[in-house]
């Protein structure tokens, strides 16, 4: 950290140290979320998700592939992140970075060690084709937790999915005009936690990224299951920290599920 | 584990677990190269992990996957905490982790190589840092699985630590754990880290011991 940095380190952790924190929530707080689905009529599914002034989307396409030779009746996941310049005057235009890729590997993780899409279901033909969900991602808006507002947005978006009917007459199929919903059993969360100096802070804003000294997201199911987990900076955690952060996540998975079923609002 | 087997770096060590196999060279601190980069208070950390395209079952293309830019970047912040970068400002320090072959478990053993590379190349630390990954096969917690434990296991928890300050650096979990599993984990992580740091401190003593023989 730079010693710009380190001054605004040392304010919000004065202002942690009375039970606050700089915009005014508690410390186990999340700010207000809010989600909209089917907003993109030409993405078979999409979300707009907003954590306070952190905007999201995701829009999925479904494509007909070959499966993956050692699961040749399974469908595909594939999520991809994109940081628009539109976020942030640190963005870039170009190739996702290495901040990029590791926040959509986040969410991909989370959704697919979850076995949340009975990929079983994504089948056409054995062997030969199934769907591939193509998951794209995009940050508009970066105030802090991109990575929580991709995986609910991700989520949102699989949830208003609709995958069409086929009919399929021995290696050849037919799309019909008819469609059901991508076959969902469970809905992973992801949560992220920071620490700063030693508190921990869950759902933080850009103001208090930067003065983190690490982050931790924990991709949890209703059960108390992780499907996920990542440690994300160059801090240092110890056992006791990560008690407490899996126990924040799960209650805040919670709450963010129960949005997610809701619909939005 | 073996310190020293290479002669034109700063710093090198050699790691085999298993059927994993993978060198790591360091180089630096030197100066800053383009100079933008440079930090005004303390030395830039750059890693690189890289599977050679030999490495895998199937030929891996040489370009960096996006598997492995993540892995990158975690590495880099499992060994940064460990290094007191800010005795070296406006430097790099390049850390090159090379898989040569790959039975699962290639993070870690990057990171408890990499570490033993930065103590040869004489840069100060708090502590080396060691990995191994918890993983949960047929319902067991079992530490450091090969690639078909892997393929068939239901969970990888890479875990890197600083032993002696018992400090996690790195914290990645794939695949479902509960809580309980989660806790039992580290410890069971704690322990195999403990041995593997036992293996790197008698690398580094009989590196140090043949170069004063020399």
């Amino acid at each position: 950290m730079d010693s710009v940095t380190l001054l605004r380190q040392k304010d919000i952790i004065s202002v942690l140290s009375t039970g606050t924190r700089v915009d005014g929530r508690k410390l186990d707080q999340y700010r207000k979320a809010n989600i909209r689905v089917g907003v993109y009529e030409k993405a078979d599914g999409s979300a707009i998700v907003s954590l306070g002034n952190t905007v999201v989307v995701a829009g999925i396409k479904l494509e007909t592939g070959e499966p993956f030779p050692d699961t040749p009746n399974e469908g595909v996941l594939a999520v991809n992140l994109e940081l628009l310049p539109h976020a942030s005057p640190s963005f870039e235009p170009g190739p996702p970075d290495e901040n990029a890729i590791e926040m959509a590997r986040i969410v991909d993780r989370g959704i697919r060690e979850s076995k949340s899409i009975k990929s079983s279901e994504l089948c056409i033909v054995p062997g030969k084709k199934v769907w591939i969900v193509y998951v794209d991602i995009s940050a508009m808006d970066h105030d802090g937790n991109i990575v929580d507002a991709a995986g609910l947005a991700a989520m949102a978006a699989l949830l208003s999915c609709k995958i069409p009917d086929v009919r399929v007459e021995g290696e050849e199929f037919l799309r019909l005009d008819t469609k059901k919903p991508i076959p969902l059993v469970e809905k992973p969360v992801p949560v992220t936690v920071a620490k700063i100096g030693d508190y921990l802070v869950v759902d933080p804003t850009l103001a208090e990224e930067e003065v983190s000294d690490v982050k931790v997201t924990v991709t949890t199911l209703e059960s108390g299951v992780v499907s996920s987990i990542q440690k994300s900076g160059s801090g240092t955690l110890t056992e006791d920290d990560v008690r407490k952060i899996y126990d924040l996540a799960l209650e805040k998975g919670r709450e963010l599920r129960s949005l997610l079923s809701a619909g939005g609002e | 584990m073996e310190v020293g087997i290479l002669k034109n770096c700063s710093g090198s060590a050699y790691i085999e677990q298993g059927k994993t196999k993978i060198i790591v060279a360091v180089h630096g601190p030197r100066e800053a190269h383009p100079k933008h980069l440079a930090l005004p208070d303390r030395a830039l950390l750059r890693t690189r992990y890289h599977m050679a395209p030999f490495s895998t079952g199937e030929r891996k293309s040489p370009a960096p996957t996006r598997r492995e830019i993540e892995l990158t970047k975690v590495i880099r912040e499992a060994l940064e905490p460990s290094l007191l970068l800010e005795e070296f400002p406006k430097t790099t320090i390049d850390v090159f982790i090379e898989v040569l072959q790959a039975d699962a478990g290639t993070r870690s053993a990057g990171v408890t190589a990499a570490s033993l590379a930065l103590a040869e190349a004489g840069i100060p630390m708090r502590d080396l840092v060691a990995a191994i990954a918890v993983g949960k096969i047929g319902g067991q917690l079992v530490l450091d699985l090969n690639e078909e434990e892997d393929e068939h296991g239901q969970a990888d928890m890479p875990v890197a630590m600083m032993p002696n300050l018992n400090r996690i650096t790195l914290l990645q979990l794939n695949g479902r754990l509960t809580k309980e599993e989660i806790v039992t984990g580290l410890t069971l992580a704690q322990k195999g880290i403990g041995k593997l740091y036992e293996l790197q401190r008698q690398a580094l003593k009989s590196v140090v011991e043949k170069n004063i023989g020399e």
